[in-house]
């Protein structure tokens, strides 16, 4: 099923006319609202006249995360106070945090972009949803929250965390739909079957994951562990929250709502557009947005885009999943190492659970990279040299992947934390000058 | 004549052995005999004990990662060279032991031993007129 059929399946001519039109509108607003984009467009020369088409959307500046940071907490704001009704924060684990602001019509757009992303993995108004994602500051449980409600489906809020009461309401009231991050989802299956109901007492179809990026394994665990189809929900708190774009019930690829968040391409170092389909770091200008827009926001998230025309119908251009965040890669004896790797490489072995924690240090000058996983019950042997094997036989997966072996570390039974939110899978301890 | 041997994994943390033979005890359960198999990061702790299904209940309830194996009990006397002839007769067969361990008591000593093949192991053993423990005769020790 299709939300708005007139926008998911608009020829791409269309479309870009659409997108001409929009990013003239927003770049004039901006243009005499915001000091900040007002002057950096004056630096470089340009102003509103300059953009007629959405292929000049190459001439205007980037913005960066700092950039959010340095105006905290206000100043980025392209309406006045009086037309701001709700604002959300990012966590911000490291200096200030990041605050975005939206205005009515913000809101009704982003209800929009999530009723689309909730329909395209077939949930009616007929529904349960399960909102799992914490509520708050945080844009996860407040978006989907929003979106259900606009598809006229029945919204639980229950937010994250309370794992026990998740269950028991999810099968009590009978959802059909479960909205969390992809390793919160994990958790909630481990603790199902612990709890000993029955899986066929729950009603559970459908997972919209999303808020960290995982893999295909990662979603196979999950469709395994949960019985249901998996799905991604893509967004950031920068342009949105979730809902800048969603799979559909294809799988082959996230949909992004470009006639709201126009999509780019670039090279990382050079900033320079690649070619069409190459990998790349996305980039988004918001196309409607009132009260807190942004220009060609690197969003540092590595993938690719595919403008083809999809099997259900939709012409929207399709995103390739996350390799992972350039912020996440990890510099280990000079080896580019993604967390995403790793995961894929624990994943694809059927001896360990889906969780794990990566360790990086430096001892003696030189980093240390350790990999803390553990052992599926019925992989458990009374033999030491089986035990090893299992350690051997994922450093070697890691160093044929990744490049680089790591120490493997086998540790009991559910003792690396389940997350209720967005995991925290790496520490690195490297106090680097 | 096989026994039930329980083998737990526990990381090498301060403690871990403690609230295992805790548990054991609350419950009331003897531990007849047992070795440690261990690396640098983890130990496999190898138990018997008196009551293997209350035991396996307790240790899953905790989440320990806990398996259960066949083993060979076997008595001998506590004497020197004992073990040499049960060991040759073992090795004469072909018989590979994964691991084993032992413990004596006044005159008598008794061998656990994990062979590859158990049922082999088992007749070698009783065609060359050894003693096999039964579990009962274990947990009255």
């Amino acid at each position: 099923m299709i939300w708005n059929e007139t926008i998911e399946c608009m020829s791409r001519d269309e479309m870009r006319k659409l997108q001409g039109i929009r990013l003239r509108r927003v770049v004039e607003h901006v243009y005499h609202n915001t000091p900040f984009y007002r002057k950096k467009m004056q630096e470089m020369g340009i102003t509103p006249d300059d953009i007629q088409t959405i292929d000049d959307i190459v001439k205007l500046p980037f913005t960066v995360k700092q950039d959010l940071r340095d105006n905290y907490p206000f100043d980025l704001m392209a309406a006045p106070m009086s037309e701001i009704v709700r604002l959300h924060a990012s966590s911000g684990t490291t200096g200030k945090p990041i605050v975005v602001g939206y205005t009515r019509k913000d809101l009704s757009v982003w209800n929009e972009v999530v009723a689309r992303c909730l329909t395209a993995v077939g949930v009616t108004k007929q529904d349960l949803v399960q909102v799992a994602y914490g509520y708050g500051l945080f844009t996860g449980g407040l978006g989907l929250h929003g979106g259900v409600e606009t598809i006229g489906g029945t919204v639980i809020p229950m937010s994250s965390g309370n794992t026990q009461k998740q269950i028991q309401l999810m099968h009590d009231f009978g959802a059909k739909v479960l909205a969390c991050t992809p390793s919160y989802a994990l958790f909630l299956g481990e603790t199902i079957k612990d709890s000993g109901i029955p899986r066929e007492d729950f009603q559970l179809k459908i997972g919209i994951f999303g808020a960290e990026p995982w893999t295909e394994n990662m979603r196979k665990e999950i469709e395994e562990s949960l019985g249901i189809k998996a799905y991604d929900i893509y967004g950031l708190t920068e342009i949105i929250g979730p809902g800048v774009g969603g799979e559909c019930e294809c799988q082959r690829g996230t949909h992004l709502w470009e006639d709201h968040f126009f999509p780019e391409i670039v090279d990382p170092v050079t900033l320079l557009p690649v070619d069409p389909g190459q990998q790349g770091e996305l980039v988004f200008t918001t196309l409607t947005k009132e009260g807190m827009p942004m220009i060609r926001y690197r969003t540092r998230d590595l993938t690719s885009l595919n403008y083809e025309k999809c099997l259900c119908g939709r012409t929207t251009v399709r995103m390739s999943r996350i390799l992972g965040r350039s912020d996440d890669m990890l510099i280990i004896r000079g080896v580019n190492v993604f967390p995403s790797q790793v995961e894929s490489v624990i994943l694809e072995l059927p001896e360990f659970e889906p969780h794990y924690l990566i360790l990086v240090d430096r001892v003696n000058n030189t980093d240390t990279f350790q990999i803390h996983v553990e052992v599926r019950a019925e992989f458990y042997s009374d033999e030491m040299n089986k035990m090893l094997e299992l350690k051997k036989k994922i450093a070697a997966r890691m160093q044929s992947v990744i490049g680089l072996q790591p120490d493997v570390k086998l540790v009991e039974p559910r003792s690396i934390e389940r997350s209720m939110g967005k995991a925290k899978r790496v520490i690195d301890n490297r106090k680097l000058v | 004549m096989l026994i039930k041997q329980l083998s737990i994994f526990l990381e090498n943390k301060k403690g871990r052995f403690t609230e295992v033979a805790k548990l054991m005890g609350e419950a009331n359960i003897n531990l007849t005999a047992f070795t440690v198999a261990e690396n640098s990061d983890f130990g496999i702790l190898r138990l018997i004990v008196s009551d293997v299904e209350k035991a396996i209940g307790i240790l899953k309830e905790q989440r320990y990662a806990v398996t259960v194996t066949d083993v060979v009990c076997l008595r001998c006397p506590n004497v020197p060279g004992s073990l040499a002839k049960i060991m040759e007769i073992i090795t004469e067969a072909g018989i590979f032991v994964e691991y084993m361990y032992a413990f004596s008591q006044g005159e008598d000593a008794n061998i656990v031993i994990r062979p590859d093949n158990l049922d082999r192991c088992v007749e070698v053993l009783k065609e060359n007129k050894l003693v096999l423990l039964a579990a009962s005769d274990l947990y009255k020790l």
